[in-house]
């Protein structure tokens, strides 16, 4: 914390995203696709891949499941029932080839992640990492010494066409096509996102990450994620989001699978910034076997709708699952986000902490389940809820369901919503803070239980996003 | 040498929601002195404190307040703060995950700026909360998160510290002390208070007055100063009480 700024007028909110991450390139790509969905897109996209027989097959199931379910009756359904699947862009190859020299990356490209400080933390912190643009990951690189312990890190292309073994084997094991429409969609043009497999006793001690950028208006980015941490493992693995601000949508729907064996633990990190044209409807399901821990830490910023739900299905004796959110809605934003945890197996633990914050008529939803099968005796899960609403415009609501069917289980849930109280501006400003300075400090405070779970560089960066979207809250 | 006037009250009146709870109050305070205002709970003093340092509920209708030469009531409460007015809360507020040390940074950054000088920060900060016995651990807890009643009034007082005010009015400060963290707090109070500034102590009971001796004590009553004295006033009200000074001042004026 402590870097508060002087006051800043109301108008610089929209600006200072544009100037920051809302910019956009003039489109010089490879291939662009036409608008629109059918078949003979996801020929294409297959085709363009030089994909096996069975993806081909799995994509095009995946199309017809898209096609015949209907949306879900829950979330936002005004906006999901506008979206125009027709006006969509479903794939676009920004480069011929990927590459793992910043040089080879074309100039404009290089530039946007230069600005957005992706090699920056690339040189400082990480351990390898992925930079998607539109539909491909145009720059990728991974450090030796992890390659020689075997850990692979790809994107999920070259996963497919260098691992095809273990790619069939988990791949949309733990989010089916069928699992709702998006992850149908998704399953239907999938293109990039991260394979990650860490082979048993490794751990990997530098985080993984991949960050994805939208750079056309009215793109669909689809990145599809699969992480496998082996036997006795252990990984982090970070992601970051941006895409310049349009007038009209853009959609990013990605399916994210996570499976961690026996005794490894698995943190998934997501710091998204998305301009407040993103329409972003995720699925991220997480299993943990025997004795083994899933950490989702999910940061949501920005999106006209988010509707995600990190979830953990606890399949094996002792596993653990966390998941650890926070979102912020401002003005015409909706964060529908929560989590979800399966209590299949005995002496599983989980633990759910939601942060919500609404500003300026935004609206925070947190929407979670918590479900404990017979079969998961002497399980224990405790859910905490908490919003804060800036002003009265905002808004938050929660939805929190709880199954449960087994005995000697032990579960704790509270739900708290605050307003920031004028008293405690009043304290604040009596020690010579400003009235948005105080405001600011309330709001960190409120979030620091999510930040201090970030590596430094991101709880700076993070506070600094929140900073900006707090900017002018006064009046 | 000429005491310089650091802060200047003149007729103030104070309503709370269209109420009037101070009906008037006017007091003058010397640089180097410390005053106390004395009364019973409604009486109007800890009104009159929450007044001065800016809070919204507490308007102050008619009257002048100058701190060291300056128009006090055209400055917001952060304005006030930054002038050199330090409010010591009777009820000081919770700040979840906000740490002491973090909080007390960012108020010296909105006096100094970025031109905060870390080093000299922790060392003065380690001197004041060994002043006041405090641990070291109370430096990354969350302001008055889980605070006891005297961990709580004690943070006051390190605040005071840390900021250096020209006035410090410090609203109940005693109450809810055993004697030992009162002394310990009284000392602070000797020690940290600003020497050339000046101290308004808002109090109910007299034990205080015992490790902090007023120049000035002010009784107030319904909204008004009714009696000023020096330090002997509050002993004879801890004898007699407010009820025997109740009925002396009424009939003085002829109720």
């Amino acid at each position: 914390m402590g870097n508060i700024t002087t006051n800043k007028s109301i108008g610089t909110i929209g600006e200072d995203y544009a100037e920051k991450y809302g910019f956009h390139d003039p489109e010089e790509y490879f291939h662009k696709g036409a608008r629109g969905i059918n078949h003979e897109v996801v020929e294409m996209i297959s085709k363009m891949k030089k994909e096996p027989e069975w993806m081909r097959d799995f994509r095009h199931k995946a199309l017809d499941i898209f096609l015949s379910k209907p949306m879900p009756g829950w979330g936002d359904t005004e906006v999901l029932n506008n979206i125009d699947f027709d006006n969509i862009f479903y794939y676009i190859k920004p480069t011929e080839e990927q590459s793992d020299n910043w040089d080879d990356v074309p100039e404009y490209i290089k530039n946007t992640f230069d600005k957005l400080g992706v090699p920056d933390a690339e040189k400082k912190f990480l351990g390898g990492i992925s930079a998607q643009y539109e539909s491909e990951v145009v720059y990728h690189s991974f450090q030796e010494n992890l390659k020689k312990q075997g850990v692979v890190f790809l994107d999920m292309d070259s996963g497919l066409r260098e691992y095809p073994e273990i790619v069939k084997k988990y791949f949309a094991t733990v989010i089916p096509a069928m699992d709702n429409k998006f992850a149908a969609l998704n399953s239907a043009v999938w293109s990039g996102g991260s394979f990650i497999y860490v082979p048993p006793g490794v751990d990997v001690t530098v985080p993984l990450q991949a960050y994805f950028r939208i750079n056309a208006e009215n793109m669909g980015q689809f990145e599809r994620t699969l992480i496998i941490a082996d036997k006795g493992s252990r990984v982090h693995y970070i992601e970051g989001c941006t895409a310049p601000v349009y007038t009209t949508d853009s959609l990013h729907s990605a399916v994210v699978e996570v499976i961690a064996l026996d005794d490894a633990y698995i943190r998934y990190t997501t710091i998204q910034n998305w301009s407040n044209n993103i329409l972003n409807l995720v699925t991220k399901r997480a299993v943990a076997n025997k004795n083994s821990t899933i950490e989702w830490v999910d940061g949501n910023i920005g999106s006209r709708l988010t509707m995600k739900y990190p979830c953990v299905y606890l399949v094996g004796e002792h596993a653990k699952g966390e998941i650890l959110s926070i979102a912020f809605a401002g003005p015409g934003q909706h964060q529908d986000a929560g989590a979800k945890v399966i209590h299949f197996a005995p002496n599983t633990s989980s633990r759910i902490t939601s942060k919500s914050i609404s500003k300026a008529g935004g609206q925070a939803s947190y929407r979670g389940l918590v479900k404990v099968h017979a079969t998961a005796k002497n399980s224990k899960s405790s859910i905490e809820c908490d919003a804060l609403l800036i002003d009265e415009k905002s808004r938050s609501d929660t939805y929190p369901t709880m199954e449960i069917d087994a005995a000697n289980v032990k579960i704790e849930h509270e739900a708290r919503v605050s307003k920031v109280a004028e008293e405690q501006l009043f304290y604040l400003m009596s020690r010579g803070l400003s009235e948005d300075e105080a405001r600011l400090l309330i709001v960190n405070g409120f979030i620091e239980p999510f930040t201090k779970e970030l590596p430094m560089e991101y709880a700076v960066e993070l506070n600094r996003l929140i900073e900006l979207e707090m900017e002018g809250s006064v009046g | 040498m000429s005491k310089n006037k650091i802060l200047s009250i003149n007729n103030v009146h104070v309503e709370i929601e269209g109420k009037e709870i101070v009906k008037g109050v006017s007091l003058q305070i010397n640089s180097g002195e410390k005053h106390a205002i004395m009364g019973k709970n409604g009486s109007g003093k800890s009104s009159l404190a929450n007044a001065l340092a800016g809070h919204p509920n507490y308007e102050i209708t008619s009257g002048t307040v100058e701190l060291d030469g300056e128009n006090l009531l055209d400055k917001s409460a952060t304005e006030r703060s930054l002038a050199g007015l330090f409010l010591g809360f009777q009820y000081p507020l919770t700040i979840p995950g906000v740490t002491v040390a973090n909080f007390l940074r960012a108020a010296i950054k909105a006096r100094n700026g970025d031109g905060i000088d870390i080093k000299n920060f922790r060392k003065v900060f380690k001197e004041k909360m060994k002043l006041l016995k405090i641990e070291d651990s109370f430096a990354t807890r969350y302001l008055n998160d889980g605070f006891s009643g005297g961990e709580k009034k004690r943070l006051e007082i390190l605040q005071m510290a840390m900021l250096r005010p020209k006035l410090a009015i410090l609203d109940e400060t005693d109450s809810g002390l055993d004697i030992d963290a009162l002394k310990i707090v009284a000392n602070g109070i000797m020690e940290s208070a600003p020497k050339d500034g000046g101290v308004i102590l808002v109090t109910h009971y007299q034990r205080m007055l015992d490790y902090i001796k007023p120049d000035m004590v002010h009784i107030m009553i319904d909204g008004r100063i009714v009696k000023t004295g020096g330090a002997e006033l509050a002993l004879e009200l801890e004898a007699g009480g407010y009820d025997k000074l109740e009925t002396e001042v009424s009939q003085e004026v002829g109720v």
